[in-house]
């Protein structure tokens, strides 16, 4: 299918890369088909809506922000995506990042994570029930330092 | 908005399968109590708005991203605030 995309204008995609978000993201409801594209810049993901151009949010896995990343997931985020666990092997997860004008400020989102089933190719946002996890965390200082508490 | 007056230990039920109660008033603070089937999910509002407002300013994010460096950084501890 051909996707027409925020960041490459566009591109041919495999259906294998197609992401149904049944609920859609927070604030943008109404839009539950995205595509998953790698970006060009490492290590960076696009999820774009394949219904409006302009919907594209950029993601990256939350571990490598934090290594010891858990959002301790509600069972039954997990479950709705038939997944049985976060060591499910079709479980993925992953960070929406948000990048100011001045790229020094770029944030990810610990809260709220894009969790996927990559075999079924549906996701969900959820929210982390563990409360150290909010949506603003500045990448570039928490990948400097080691600290524990992070709001 | 339909406006109910309750009590403590009163409720009001919504679609016949939520339970909102007033659990314990205290001052300007009153305590909720919700029961409600699993797949209901509730959430304080601020952090359902801080999530919309959050995906608000991420899709504005430019397309041309900038590298980051992954991996030896500098792994001094740090205090956060």
């Amino acid at each position: 299918m051909t996707v027409d995309t925020k960041a490459y204008g566009e591109v041919e995609v495999d259906e294998r890369q197609r992401i149904l978000l049944p609920s859609g993201l927070y604030g943008f409801e109404g839009l539950t088909d995205y595509i998953l594209l790698d970006a060009r810049q490492r290590p960076f993901y696009w999820l774009q809506s394949t219904q409006v151009r302009e919907v594209a949010f950029v993601l990256m896995d939350p571990k490598l922000i934090r290594a010891d990343y858990d959002a301790d997931l509600d069972p039954q985020d997990l479950e709705e995506l038939h997944l049985e666990g976060t060591g499910d092997s079709r479980f993925l997860q992953f960070s929406i990042v948000t990048i100011p004008e001045d790229r020094r400020g770029m944030t990810a989102n610990l809260q709220g994570p894009v969790i996927i089933n990559k075999d079924e190719r549906i996701g969900r946002q959820c929210i982390a029930r563990d409360d150290r996890w909010c949506v603003r965390h500045n990448i570039l200082e928490e990948m400097a330092s080691t600290g524990k508490d992070a709001c | 908005m339909l406006i109910l007056s309750r009590r403590k230990d009163e409720s009001v039920i919504i679609d016949g399968r939520i339970e909102v109660s007033v659990v314990d008033i205290k001052g300007d603070q009153v305590k909720l109590g919700i029961k409600a089937p699993r797949d209901v999910k509730v959430y304080r509002n601020e952090v359902f708005m801080a999530m919309q407002a959050e995906n608000r300013a991420a899709v504005s994010a430019p397309a041309e991203l900038p590298e980051l460096i992954i991996g030896d950084s500098d792994t001094s501890s740090k205090s956060r605030s």
